[in-house]
């Protein structure tokens, strides 16, 4: 048998002693009581106990009180005529942050936003969500908000600051008026700003980006006379070449090129073919992880990966960097060659992205992957901009700025200059929605809505409109930007006036407006027009720029996280800190990444740290012209072996929120450090890597790291091959799985079936292993039979569907300290395998398998629960049931994938006894009577002492059947549908009915997909009615399958 | 001595077991007809169907009553006379079919409805006790103590005598030892307390949370008697939601003022005078402005009260809220009402005779589960159950009859708990 090597982390592959000790100890902490021998061994008089059991019935009936509360039940006092209590209504909107976009559905449960989808007809974004999109609606409910307008950082009315502002906007001719935003989608909204800076000349509107993209703007302006982006085609090409820039996780707009990308890698037995994908990055990312073919090298070498591809492809010169590089170039530079190729860059250097822009155009990219005829406005910002403004607050030459949507005093490079700056301005205004870093700088503050409170619109790709309508009335005294600069201009409408106007206008009826606001998009039909541009760029010149860029033996780079993005409000999101990060599995703190073979010379001991034990070392690092930077140090195989990483996002103000400050009340350390400091100016536009160096100190720093919190001690769980493999030979993986169920496919005493097994299709080997492989009886499914099939080859990692499944299913948040004691409640998380050797990061491949519970037909948990709290549906759930479970944890012990969750401590206040719940400072957020609307009325807040896990949405399913009975027909395919189904952006999983022949998992398991699907530990005949479908790599060589196979070696 | 003890507690424990168990064994006669027959029979008044009491001895024999019960129709079509007669009688109104119910159970029906007695008050008793006080209850009682007592003297005499007996033939007596030092009685008597104290604390434990029969005031004296039972205003009219959603939604005031607005008197107060469950009169009119106050109506200007915005200055009414089921536990009126065709009378009791609701149904587990094994579900009439297509194959060969909730899943746990 073909046992592959993949390992969850440093200390699997390794297997110390100390990592098999935590292995052994599922609950890996102590018992919360005295097992020594005296209490064992003492005996109870029976006086003692006569007492005991009386002083606990006394108790019992005390704590109880016998008297039964009186319930009110208020109905509303004048009912929406659209609301219907009890029925959730769903409106059709728009996320925006920054140019981070999305077209959404926004699901109301009497009057309150409590989850958010996709938007299925959006050509754009097509229903893809990401964990931001999904964990945004935490936001609304955020106590950090501000709830009425500051000004002097005290709580002032509207009409006394609309009179001031104006006042000091009129008498302050001399000096110009900025206007300081992050990128605007909206087309209202920028109509808005121009009036608002007609009514001041020497206004000037300065767009600002904290993650960067004016490299890639000025290198098209210069390259193709356009400072725009274009539509990137993932979907149409065959070879995408990546030289930095993370698409999958946080690159530009990562939701829709994750669609895109993964429809171009669906590969199946009679269809055994997939785009290439070619990555070079300085750490890991998600892309990086999904890539075919990968290599390092340090940020200040990606010019030179961008130019010897260059040279590759037009000269055929073979490239002089490290062997991996060379050998990938070549490979990459032949593919692209064959068209429909693309290339991508991270940099935001316009030298590197005018030799893509060069690259694209050689390989005839522009127009048919890269599209010029629809641009993207994702990004506005240009670098240059934003450091002339903080020149001129710095010369006092200013005379008001008004900041929306960006917080420079955190994440502007040199932040000290500018809050320097700021304070010489007279007038200075923020519309953040909370006292971020800026805000408390500023002399007004009047807090803007929250996306699901506006209206608004946006327009992410050139004719592409999606419009935004709110889900709920504002929750406090805040008022919509556009508002506040429509009457400081002096206009007399309102923006929800100004907003109909214009869509009643540009729609041209009630009747076509009232069909847009109900789809939210207004688009052009048909396919999305291509177009290409030519190209007009000095390439030698940005080649010379690139070559005389210096190195540094040790880069530092600041990346954002999948979950927390730039930071913003992401920063104090308690789902957003509790998802683990896709490839460190780190939660609530940023880190300094590092590679296994750099934390090895940081000191020997440094890797010991780093298996098992959670305190990690803190290492320094230097920064010319900056204070050093004290992080821990984890260790995240595939990264450059010079190359430290460093999330933005952390190191907060206290009143950012209580989950993003860096220190408590009592002032201790908590929620990482500020990465922003360390990014730098090049003089044209902003860099996010810098020359370090690093050291290790003897401080020690815990961090709640979930990677092998559950393992499967080395089972093999990930079946993956190449893509040659796969299409020689399609049934290998069924071939594997024959192997391993021939014994219990027939009964012992029926003759020669072992032979028959080489004949028989997936079907007839599920069919005869579920029927011979067991003595327990056969369950019957009558009706429905519900089954899940997750796609390892489309999954990405990016986790949008662990916070869909959070929100749908109120799962709660523990805290850091509890990570840390393996208490985290994901029902679903993202197990990320890496396989390869250490030593070498080009060698590093990951996968990622989603994993949930299997709701086996077979279950082992279900037959060693005393007490029957969790059984077996007639539609195939492994039924959960909180009210009769008595915490004994027999089932979780017994669970072979580890996906259930015990309630250690009451997380929610669900406990009927009062002063039970549990604090912790960062998460007390989420027990705040505003934070609980998220909540969803349809699903049980569970409390401390009851296990929990996946209940394949039941809620959901339980709502399709009921309407399919109103309409008196069966369920549909499609319409019940699981929350990590819909959110995510891959269409990784298919769920539906398996005793339907038209479903979609029918066709999936048994149809298209019969040769790739598998099951995880099938072999132990748990029946699970969550299927897999094999990864195949576009690849010569599955690391995995090496010949040192430590792991099965020892294991088979 | 302890033989003694050890023999007593073993016939204590025996009695007791032999009571439960014909307790269990003996079908509820009372829960059986609340449950299937009284949302359209009342035991001595005619309804839809007549009034049951002493209604078998009007029947041609026991069977025919158990094939009625069955499946009327099939007793109809087959051309009996008392039946066609009694079909005609009743406007042509088919009884529901009950195949589901034994022979027993149905005799269990009749005896319950013939041993009925209308509840001696009319007004439900306050305090939510509406105990029907049985009449042969005290007399057993009384019966029961008397022959304790007599049991009590003659054994008394009986040791007299014996003991005069004995001195009489001069053998000595034992030592006579008090009644409550007695270690046989202590015995006996700590068992049967503990045997009493731990059923009476289970049971306790087990009603913790149940309000069968809570009658609370409410902010308006709202009688459901008036509106359903005499006015005849549909259920759906104001509980809307019952048929979409999980709640059947208590109306807002706007709803009540549909019809409020031109009724603003209480006209039915000789024919239907209203008295709280304590006995007070309450005045309708009175209890309509009050309404009027909380739905911001002025009667005199017959226009709503309007604030700056010219929002209408309504108040929600905060009632008192009677049904209520647990947080872990879901359930959906749409479901029953819409989908199971299931009346509002067969979980919330003759609501149309209600002045003031109270809670018919003890909402418990075991009720709500005991429906659940007892209804069937709409198999033939509703496409959703095409896909049982097992249960189709059986009923076509005749090896069912029908579908209940339970065989189609009803009873596992994630249909009501999640």
């Amino acid at each position: 048998m073909g046992q592959k090597q993949y390992w969850k982390g440093l200390e699997e592959l390794q297997d110390s002693a100390a990592n098999q000790e935590k292995l052994a100890n599922e609950f890996n902490e102590p018992l919360a009581f005295d097992m020594s021998e005296s209490l064992l061994n003492a005996t109870t008089p029976r006086r003692d106990f006569l007492k005991f059991l009386g002083f606990s019935t006394l108790a019992a009936t005390l704590a109880a009180s016998c008297e039964m509360p009186v319930r009110k039940a208020i109905p509303y006092a004048i009912k929406p005529e659209d609301i219907v209590p009890g029925v959730p209504n769903y409106y059709a909107s728009t996320f925006n942050d920054g140019g981070d976009y999305c077209a959404v559905v926004i699901k109301t449960r009497d009057g309150r936003p409590i989850k958010i989808e996709g938007n299925e007809l959006s050509s754009v974004t097509r229903g893809a969500t990401s964990a931001r999109v999904q964990g945004s609606v935490l936001n609304l409910y955020d106590t950090a908000r501000l709830r009425h307008p500051h000004a002097d950082g005290k709580e002032a009315t509207y009409e006394a600051i609309d009179r001031q502002v104006q006042e000091m906007l009129a008498g302050n001719a001399s000096k110009p008026v900025y206007l300081l935003t992050g990128s605007i989608l909206s087309p209202t909204t920028k109509d808005i700003i121009s009036q608002f800076t007609a009514k001041y000349p020497n206004a000037k509107h300065v767009v600002y980006d904290p993650i960067s993209y004016s490299g890639m703007l000025l290198a098209n302006e210069a390259s193709y006379g356009k400072r725009a982006l274009p539509s990137y085609h993932f979907d149409k090409a065959q070879t995408i070449v990546s030289i930095g820039a993370d698409f999958l996780g946080t690159w530009l707009s990562p939701a829709e090129f994750a669609k895109q990308y993964a429809a171009g890698r669906r590969v199946s037995a009679k269809n055994a073919k997939m785009s290439k994908h070619y990555q070079v990055e300085a750490m890991h990312t998600i892309t990086g992880a999904s890539s075919d073919e990968r290599a390092t090298c340090k940020p200040s070498e990606m010019g030179a990966v961008a130019v010897a591809l260059y040279n590759a492809v037009v000269n055929g010169t073979q490239p002089a960097m490290s062997p991996k590089l060379n050998s990938l170039i070549m490979k990459a530079a032949a593919d692209l060659k064959k068209g429909n190729g693309m290339v991508v860059s991270g940099s935001n250097d316009v030298a590197v992205q005018t030799v893509v822009n060069a690259i694209n155009d050689k390989i005839g990219a522009n127009g048919s992957t890269i599209n010029w005829a629809v641009s993207s406005n994702y990004r506005q910002g240009i670098d240059a901009d934003m450091v002339a403004l903080t020149e001129a607050m710095n010369a006092g030459s200013v005379g008001a700025v008004l900041i929306h949507g960006v917080n420079p005093v955190y994440e502007y490079h040199d932040s000290k200059k500018f809050a320097e700056g700021l304070a010489k301005v007279p007038l200075t205004v923020s519309f953040a929605d909370r006292m971020d870093e800026t805000a408390q700088k500023c002399k007004f503050v009047t807090p803007d809505h929250n996306y699901l409170e506006s209206w608004g619109d946006a327009e992410p790709k050139t004719g592409y409109f999606s419009l935004q309508q709110p889900g709920i009335a504002p929750l406090f005294k805040t008022r919509a930007f556009q508002d506040s600069l429509l009457m400081w201009a002096g206009a007399t409408t309102t923006y929800g006036d100004y907003w109909k106007n214009y869509w009643m206008t540009k729609m041209g009826s009630q009747e076509n407006f009232d069909r847009a606001l109900q789809i939210g998009i207004v688009e052009p039909s048909g396919e999305m027009a291509m177009g290409g541009a030519a190209f007009a760029g000095n390439v030698a010149d940005a080649m010379a720029k690139i070559q005389a860029k210096k190195s540094s033996d040790i880069e530092l780079v600041v990346y954002q996280k999948v979950g927390i993005g730039h930071g913003g409000a992401w920063s104090n999101n308690p789902w957003l800190q509790e998802m683990p990060d896709p490839i460190t599995k780190a939660t609530w703190d940023n880190y300094a990444c590092v590679s296994p073979e750099r934390a090895k010379q940081l000191g020997a001991d440094l890797t010991g740290q780093n298996e098992v034990v959670t305190a990690k070392h803190v290492a320094r690092i230097k920064v010319a012209g900056q204070p050093d930077l004290m992080l821990p140090i984890v260790v995240v195989p595939g990264m450059h072996n010079n190359v430290v990483a460093v999330a933005v996002g952390y190191g907060r103000d206290k009143k950012v929120g209580m989950a993003a400050a860096s220190s408590d009340e009592a002032g201790n350390k908590k929620g990482g450090k500020n990465a922003y400091p360390y990014t730098t100016y090049n003089g044209q536009t902003f860099e996010y890597s810098n020359a370090a160096t690093i050291e290790k100190t003897d401080e020690t720093y815990d961090v709640a790291i979930t990677q092998t919190h559950h393992s499967y001690e080395h089972r093999p769980v990930v079946r993956e091959y190449t893509l040659e493999e796969f299409s020689k030979d399609p049934e290998v993986l069924l071939k594997e799985r024959k192997e391993e169920l021939k014994e219990f496919v027939a009964l012992p005493w029926q003759e020669g079936a072992e032979e028959k097994v080489e004949e028989m299709s997936a079907e007839e080997l599920e069919k005869n292993f579920r029927i011979n492989g067991t003595l327990y009886p056969q369950y019957e499914h009558p009706g429905i039979h519900w089954g899940m099939s997750i796609d390892l080859n489309s999954c990405v990692g990016c986790g949008a569907c662990t916070i869909a499944c959070q929100a749908e299913n109120n799962v709660s948040v523990v805290g850091k300290t509890h990570v840390l004691k393996v208490h985290e409640m994901h029902w679903l998380r993202i197990d990320r395998y890496f396989s390869g050797n250490p030593a070498d990061p080009d060698s590093i491949q990951t996968v990622f398998q989603p994993m949930l519970c299997q709701h086996c037909d077979n279950a082992p948990c279900e037959n060693v629960c005393p007490v029957d709290a969790t059984n077996h549906s007639s539609e195939g759930i492994n039924q959960m049931v909180y009210n009769r479970c008595i915490g004994t944890k027999y089932c979780a012990n017994n669970c072979p994938y580890k996906v259930r969750r015990f309630n250690w401590l009451d997380w929610n206040g669900a406990d009927c006894f009062d002063d039970n719940l549990y604090e912790d400072y960062r998460r007390d957020g989420m027990n705040d009577d505003l934070t609980r609307m998220v909540l969803n009325p349809d699903v049980t807040v569970r409390s401390r002492g009851v296990m929990e896990k996946c209940s394949f949405c039941v809620q959901r399913l339980q709502d399709a059947k009921l309407a399919a009975k109103k309409l008196n027909r069966p369920v549909m395919d499609g319409e019940a549908r699981t929350a990590c189904q819909q959110s995510c952006p891959t269409n990784a999983i298919t769920f539906g009915n398996m005793n339907d022949k038209a479903s979609a998992l029918y066709k999936t398991r048994r149809e298209e997909q019969a040769e790739r699907t598998f099951y995880v530990l099938e072999d132990i005949h748990t029946l699970p009615n969550v299927n897999y479908l094999a990864k195949v790599r576009n690849t010569e060589e599955i690391v995995a399958k090496g010949k040192d196979d430590i792991l099965a070696e020892k294991h088979i | 001595m302890y033989r003694k003890i050890a023999r007593n507690a073993f016939i204590i424990f025996a009695v007791l077991l032999i009571s439960n168990f014909s307790a269990l064994a003996a079908p509820d006669g009372k829960a059986l007809f609340q449950s299937n027959c009284a949302s359209c029979h009342n035991p001595i008044k005619d309804a839809t169907g007549p009034a049951l009491k002493n209604v078998d001895k009007t029947f041609p024999s026991k069977d025919w009553v158990y094939g009625w019960v069955h499946n009327s129709s099939a007793v109809i079509a087959s051309g009996d006379k008392f039946a066609n007669d009694l079909y005609n009688k009743w406007n042509k109104t088919q009884m529901t079919a009950f195949p589901q119910l034994s022979k027993e159970d149905i005799d269990a029906i009749l005896s319950y409805v013939n041993s009925y007695e209308p509840p001696a008050a009319a007004t439900p008793v306050a305090g939510g006790e509406t105990a029907q006080p049985e009449s042969n209850g005290w007399l057993y009682t009384i019966i029961t103590l008397a022959l304790l007592l007599l049991v009590l003297i003659l054994w008394r005499a009986n040791r007299t005598l014996r003991r005069a007996a004995n001195e009489k033939e001069g053998v000595a007596n034992e030592k006579e030892i008090p009644l409550y030092r007695n270690k046989t009685i202590i015995a006996v008597v700590a068992i049967v307390l503990f045997i009493a104290a731990g059923y009476w604390m289970v049971n306790g434990a087990i009603n913790m949370g149940r309000q069968q029969n809570y009658q609370p005031r409410q902010p308006i004296f709202y009688s459901h008697a008036v509106h359903v039972g005499i006015n005849e205003v549909n259920c759906l009219y104001c509980h809307a939601g019952a048929e979409k959603s999980r709640q059947a939604m208590i109306p807002s005031p706007n709803i009540c003022m549909n019809c409020h607005k031109q009724i603003n008197e209480y006209t039915g107060e000789k024919e239907h005078p209203l008295y709280t469950a304590e006995g007070q009169h309450i005045d309708g009119t009175a209890e309509i402005h009050k309404l009027y106050e909380y739905a911001g109506w002025d009667p005199e200007k017959k226009d709503y009260k309007r604030d700056a915005n010219g929002d209408i200055m309504a108040k929600p009414i905060a009632w008192t809220k009677i049904h209520n089921l647990p947080d872990h536990v879901y359930f959906n009126h749409s479901q029953h009402v819409k989908v199971g065709q299931i009346q509002c009378q067969r979980c919330h009791g003759p609501i149309q005779e209600m002045d003031e609701v109270y809670q018919f149904a003890p909402l418990s587990m075991g009720w709500c589960v005991n429906c659940h094994r007892q209804t069937q579900v709409q198999f033939a009439s509703n496409d959703y159950y095409s896909i049982f297509q097992k249960y189709h194959e059986e009923i076509k060969e005749g090896k069912r009859t029908g579908v209940t909730v339970e065989d189609i899943g009803g009873l596992e746990c994630q249909r009501c708990h999640y």
